[in-house]
Order: structure tokens, then sequence, then C-alpha cells
């Protein structure tokens, strides 16, 4: 029975292209991506100049106008919040959509073992004799990985709860902030940290490039630790209790994919701005 | 046994993070008790502060992910 909660850290490899391995979060990103393009390029083709937009003009207005005027709540600034709103945007609705993919059904439970056809002993949960039998017998924990490489590996997993993807949205974050540094203060940003008017303005810039580098790893470690506790924590509720009360920490699941999208969106925002304010 | 190491960076890890957030909270809420109209402001620097109190519960957790699975 140990054998079927199966929690795994790093995402598992659905095939190879080429070389390049693809795993079932990267597909699951792509996924999301794809229908953001699409989703998005069908409702701006359907927009109308109106003054009573209704159904999914409403809709689309709704989320655009309330995150940019939260934006300028931040910024303060009609050419800074012009500027950042559609970044902070995408990261947001990005990030919010790939928490909440996770929680359709669906994701975890369809199996993908690279064979054509259904394979029903391969679902997990559904009983077959031959590894019960094999578990029993079994006294290593090496045999349960080895069954649990032949059961195949889920095709749908929430992207963010994979490292690489949340390392890759902290250094898309960071290089967004830099970027905008250099653009709005010019060379002069540089000089927060290379600067040899003084030995204390040295040190200072050295903590600075310090504090960069934990951003990467606190945006990183803060998206993929929520994410993943909240995977972890659904699978082992489900696997005790199958019925009702994973109910409650699907809600729960829900309202932390929404903060941590903010949080993200709204601390790449806050530093962006701090980045792109005058030096004191 | 041998979970021990993890299960205890988890909880001991969780300590200073609850002991913050409840702090940030308590504060968040009198200022808005205290000044409802700047209950807005207050909700926002309130998430990001409660946001930057969990990155350190997220550290031991991530440690103690590390220490189980790796």
């Amino acid at each position: 029975m140990a054998g079927q909660l199966h929690i795994a850290i790093t995402p598992e490899t659905l095939f190879t292209v080429g070389g390049f391995e693809v795993t079932n979060t990267l597909f699951t990103s792509y996924l999301v991506s794809a229908f953001l393009i699409i989703f998005l390029f069908y409702a701006r083709s359907q927009l109308k100049l109106t003054n009573r937009p209704t159904g999914l003009q409403n809709l689309l207005e709704v989320i655009v106008g309330g995150l940019y005027s939260f934006i300028d709540t931040i910024t303060h600034s009609a050419k800074k919040t012009s500027a950042f709103a559609p970044i902070i945007t995408g990261f947001f609705v990005f990030i919010l959509l790939n928490n909440w993919v996770e929680l359709l059904p669906g994701f975890h439970t369809i199996i993908y073992t690279g064979e054509p056809g259904i394979h029903l002993t391969n679902i997990p949960g559904a009983s077959n004799i031959d590894e019960v039998y094999a578990v029993e017998n079994s006294t290593e924990e090496v045999h349960l990985e080895e069954e649990n490489e032949n059961t195949g590996v889920a095709l749908l997993r929430g992207a963010n709860a994979d490292i690489n993807m949340t390392i890759a949205l902290a250094l898309v974050s960071v290089a967004v902030i830099q970027y905008y540094g250099f653009k709005f203060s010019g060379i002069n940003y540089g000089k927060k940290y290379i600067n040899f008017s003084s030995p204390i303005f040295f040190f200072v810039g050295l903590l600075e490039i310090v504090s960069e580098i934990s951003k990467i790893l606190s945006f990183a470690f803060r998206l993929f630790g929520n994410i993943f506790a909240g995977e972890v924590l659904i699978a082992v509720i489900s696997f005790l209790v199958p019925v009702v009360l994973p109910m409650p920490f699907i809600g729960l699941e829900i309202f932390v994919g929404f903060i941590q999208a903010l949080v993200f969106a709204m601390l790449t925002l806050v530093f962006i701005n701090m980045a792109t304010e005058a030096h004191h | 046994m041998e979970n021990l190491p993890s299960a205890l960076t988890m909880s001991i890890g969780g300590i200073g993070p609850a002991i913050a957030i409840g702090v940030i909270v308590k504060a968040a809420l009198e200022s808005i008790g205290r000044n409802p109209e700047a209950g807005s402001q207050i909700q926002t620097a309130m998430i990001l502060g409660v946001a930057f109190a969990e990155a350190i519960a997220i550290y031991s957790l991530v440690i103690a992910l590390v220490l189980k699975f790796v």
C-alpha cells in the first residue's frame, strides 16, 4: 500500500524531442500558454468600442482594469503604470492559471506510459494482484521504486510545482527589474552596484549585488514551496480520506494560488518601482 | 526515526514565521480599526510583509523536502 502514495519532487520526463526532455510540468505550462495565447487573441478579435460591454469583454475589462488601477496605487504615476502594467499583468495571469489548473480533475491521475492503449491496472489505486503480491514479498524499498517506474508518469502536473519553472520566472522577474532600472535611470543605475567614489559605497554596492541574488532565490522558493506543499497536502489527504475531506483543502489551495500569484506580481512591481525611483 | 530531521526542521522552522505573521496581521488590523479609510493601503503592505515572513517558513519547508526526498 505504501507504494501507492507517489510524491516526486522532480518532474518526470514524458518523452524527448532530439535530446530535449519534455517533462509533465513543461507540457502543462505549454498547454496553459497555448490556452492563454489562443483565448486572448480570440477575445481581442471580439472587442467592441461601446459604453456598455457585455459578456467576455466585460470580464476581461474587469480583470485588466482592476489590475491597472491596482498597479497605479503602488506606482502613483501614469507613465510608470502604463510601462509596467503589461508585464505585471502577464506574470499575475500566467502564475494564477498555472496554480489553478493543477486543481482540475485529471491532473496527477491521467497516466502516460508511452505506449498506445488503455492500461487499467496502471491507474493508482486500482487493485492489481501481481503488484500487491510483489509489494508484500519485497522487503526493500528499491523494489517499490522499480514498480513506480513501470506504472508510467502523470501526464499533467502543475508547472509551479517544478523548481525549474519558478527559477525561470524569478530570473525573468529580476532581469526585468534591472532592465527598467537602466531604462529609467540610465547608466547611473549601474552605480548602485559598482561605485568607486568611496569605500563605503563600494561595499554597499556589493551588498546590493548579494540582495539581487537573494531576490532570485526567495522568488523561486516562495512560489515553489507553496505550490509544491499544496500538491503534497492534497495528495496525502486524498490518500488518507478520498471522499469529501479534500474539498476544504482544495478551497485553501485556490486561495493560496491566488495569493502567491498576487505576491509574485506585487513584489516584482514594488522592486521595479524601487529601482526606477530617483537615486537619493 | 529517519524522518525525524525533516519533521524537526519543519516544526522548529515554523515557529518564527508563525509568530511574525501573527504580529504583522495584529498590527495591520489595529491600524485598520483606527483608520478604516487607509484599509486598502494597509492591506497591500500587510500582504507584502506576510509574504516576506512566510518566505522563512518556505525555506525550512524546502530544506525539509530536500532531507526527505533527496
